[in-house]
């Protein structure tokens, strides 16, 4: 670790006087980041706090006004166990073949994931704890997409923004390093390419929601001569699960591939390009090139942009509510669409659960992907 | 080479096609719109004015209002933003930071306290002070005896774990919070709230540029005498130009877009743009035609931002200065 400034606890000031600048510079290391995290702390605190109190309580409506009653965990236990689970988790039907298979690969591979660190030399007792807690969240997670999705059930809205997060994800991430290995080519015009591949980021998200609603319109929209070839005019995608979740999702990869784009194009433009003419002089291929020069270097860049997808991904909202409002039934609908239905419907308690349980997955998997992915790419975590 | 281009104009044409919609709506009349789709003016339907005409002249104000605060809000948030996220980033990569256990604990018993105060209805201000100071007391106290805390990594996380609640659970709180600061419905209000919300994605992405300069120029420079903040500023900062140019464009794009917040936070004098495009999805149903001319004019400054930026993400920055 090279600092040359350290930093110990809240006791940054010497207690000894010094010249100013001197002074200024044994503090530099809280001058530094004091005011970012005085600012998220400030703001932070109370809404957490607030809507933490309000995920615990019932909204009535009493004389001049609305009560806010204490209830406990109620508003959890409507969506894990009672009334709400269907809406929360889903259906689950008898298990298919494909979908035993798909549980057991899963399954396998979680075992032998635990069972390598295990036997592996720096393993710890708290690495292992956590290693089970997430091989069992991992697993119930797996059981719960496997259960509704490939069988006659069907999923509720924590396995659909779960299955659009992992779609969206990959998808944009595939796309967007092909994109920006094509751009930073010594092409001509591909400053041209550069911006008009960031227009769809730029698009105000509700924008972006009503576009696709226009776009997607079996009878006006631009791509009615494809559904009158198809004979689909009046087979309308929004009366299909599927179809309607494929419509979300091509929304969402079409305006979120650029952010992973530019910042994977930034981090290849940063590396020193003396690596890749060495190596093309050693005689390496292209593929070469980038499996052994560019993706190792890139990788720390790559894992921060995934993870900061993942958890803006889990809060799609405009999408399916301006596209499909989450139909057909509750089948496009993501955790925080049902967050925002219920608020609208005035269950404030119910709508702060379902924000809270959606937080306590994001960061499951934050921690998750941090500790088990990030680490191992990254000097940092 | 051919083929490179082949995917380059397949791609752009995925990203320009809507774009073309857009723009071809903005020119239709309701009738051509739900007439069926036609895609070339002057062949398959006459273009005309008048929802650009609508759109400018007869909304007038109410449209360069709400584009004014989106310039301000836009361009202030995000340059603060920039501002104190690469700060924290240069010291999350190159200081250490270790916040004791005790220091975290004290700050929870502070927060605790503040919060039974209020509760018990004695006016928020006089609980926060109270808990400020009780916080101030256990840290100069108790704190100290603890030596084990979080370090880098873990404020880090922190930072990022900020942005997983969804917004729609913390709308109400954050209403409370600026009605009782008495800043609804000003610039000031969305500059407090997009700065504190986006800056954890400005320390993430800027860490990891950091992160790729060779800390040798650091160390150099620290050998002949300058101070942190010197060499943030004269050797840190002028090497990341790509990645600050990449993420100002991001957070401005976060700014200039966010309508959750904005639709709580401000009704008449502070209202965004993201809030007059939504509000064309009027009784009668959604007005595209209207609806095209404000996302193309929302979008028409940060195109030329972008475009005049573009060049800074450029290689070979880094290079030159290792070798120099």
């Amino acid at each position: 670790m090279s600092g040359y400034v350290s930093t110990r606890g809240f006791r940054l000031a010497a207690s000894t006087w010094r010249p100013i600048g001197a002074r200024l510079d044994r503090v530099a290391g809280g001058v530094f980041i004091l005011p970012a995290v005085i600012v998220i702390l400030g703001f932070s605190i109370f809404p957490l706090l607030a809507s933490l109190y309000v995920s615990l309580s019932r909204l009535s409506f009493s004389e001049g006004g609305v009560d806010l009653k204490f209830v406990g965990f109620d508003n959890y236990a409507k969506l894990i166990a009672g009334i709400d689970h269907v809406h929360f988790l889903g259906l689950a039907g008898p298990l298919t073949p494909v979908g035993f298979l798909v549980l057991a690969g899963g399954y396998g591979l979680l075992a032998f994931g635990l069972y390598r660190y295990v036997r592996g030399d720096d393993r710890t007792a708290a690495g292992l704890v956590g290693r089970l807690l997430a091989a069992g969240v991992a697993g119930w997670l797996l059981w719960m997409v496997v259960s509704t999705v490939l069988t006659s059930g069907r999923p509720g809205t924590l396995v659909v923004t779960i299955i659009y997060v992992g779609v969206d994800v990959s998808v944009q991430f595939l796309l967007g390093l092909g994109l920006a290995l094509l751009v930073v080519q010594q092409l001509p015009g591909r400053r041209f390419f550069r911006v008009v591949f960031l227009l769809p980021m730029m698009i105000t998200p509700v924008g972006v929601a009503y576009l696709f609603r226009m776009l997607t319109d079996t009878d006006k929209g631009p791509l009615y001569p494809l559904w009158a070839h198809f004979g689909l005019v009046d087979v309308s995608w929004v009366t299909n699960p599927w179809g309607a979740r494929l419509a979300v999702m091509i929304g969402d990869i079409w305006q979120w591939t650029p952010f992973i784009f530019i910042v994977l194009l930034a981090a290849l433009e940063t590396l020193p390009h003396e690596l890749v003419e060495a190596a093309v002089v050693d005689g390496a291929n292209r593929w070469q090139v980038f499996w052994r020069i560019r993706l190792p270097l890139i990788l720390p860049a790559a894992s921060t942009v995934v993870l900061i997808r993942l958890i803006e991904g889990f809060k799609i909202v405009d999408l399916p509510n301006v596209l499909t409002n989450g139909g057909p039934g509750t089948a496009t609908e993501s955790l925080t669409l049902h967050a925002y239905t219920i608020w609208r419907a005035l269950d404030i308690g119910g709508s702060a659960a379902v924000a809270y349980l959606l937080l306590i997955t994001v960061t499951f998997i934050g921690v998750s992907y941090v500790n088990l992915f990030r680490r191992r790419v990254t000097a940092m975590a | 080479m051919l083929m490179s281009y082949a995917l380059l104009v397949a791609w752009a044409f995925v990203v320009l096609f809507p774009l073309y919609w857009l723009a071809v709506t903005s020119f239709k009349t309701p009738l051509d719109v739900n007439g069926g789709p036609f895609y070339i003016p002057w062949r398959d339907f006459q273009p005309n004015l008048d929802n650009w005409h609508y759109i400018f002249v007869d909304l007038g104000p109410d449209t360069f209002r709400p584009y004014l605060n989106t310039v301000v809000v836009g361009l202030t948030s995000t340059a603060i933003t920039l501002i104190l996220g690469a700060m924290a980033a240069y010291g999350l990569v190159r200081m250490r930071y270790q916040v004791s256990f005790g220091a975290i604990a004290s700050f929870a018993v502070g927060v605790v306290v503040a919060v039974v105060v209020i509760v018990a209805h004695v006016p928020w201000q006089i609980g926060a002070v109270a808990g400020f100071a009780l916080f101030l007391l256990l840290l100069n106290t108790v704190a100290r005896r603890f030596k084990r805390g979080v370090g880098n990594d873990d404020i880090a996380f922190w930072m990022i774990s900020q942005r997983m609640l969804p917004p729609v659970a913390v709308v109400i709180p954050i209403y409370i919070f600026f009605q009782q600061l008495e800043l609804l419905d000003t610039w000031g209000a969305l500059i407090i709230a997009y700065v504190a919300s986006h800056l954890p994605i400005v320390v993430w992405l800027m860490r990891d540029y950091f992160q790729s300069i060779p800390v040798e120029l650091e160390e150099s420079a620290a050998i002949d005498g300058a101070s942190p903040y010197r060499i943030f500023r004269s050797i840190v900062l002028p090497l990341s130009i790509p990645g600050l140019v990449a993420t100002f464009l991001f957070v401005l794009v976060f700014a200039w877009n966010e309508y959750l917040i904005a639709l709580f936070l401000t009704s008449a004098n502070a209202q965004t743009l993201p809030l007059t495009v939504a509000a064309q999805n009027a009784t009668r149903g959604p007005q595209w035609w209207y609806m095209s001319v404000l996302i193309l004019i929302m979008i028409g400054p940060v195109i030329a931002m972008a475009i005049a930026l573009e060049r800074f993400i450029a290689r070979g920055l880094l290079v030159g200065a290792v070798k120099g």
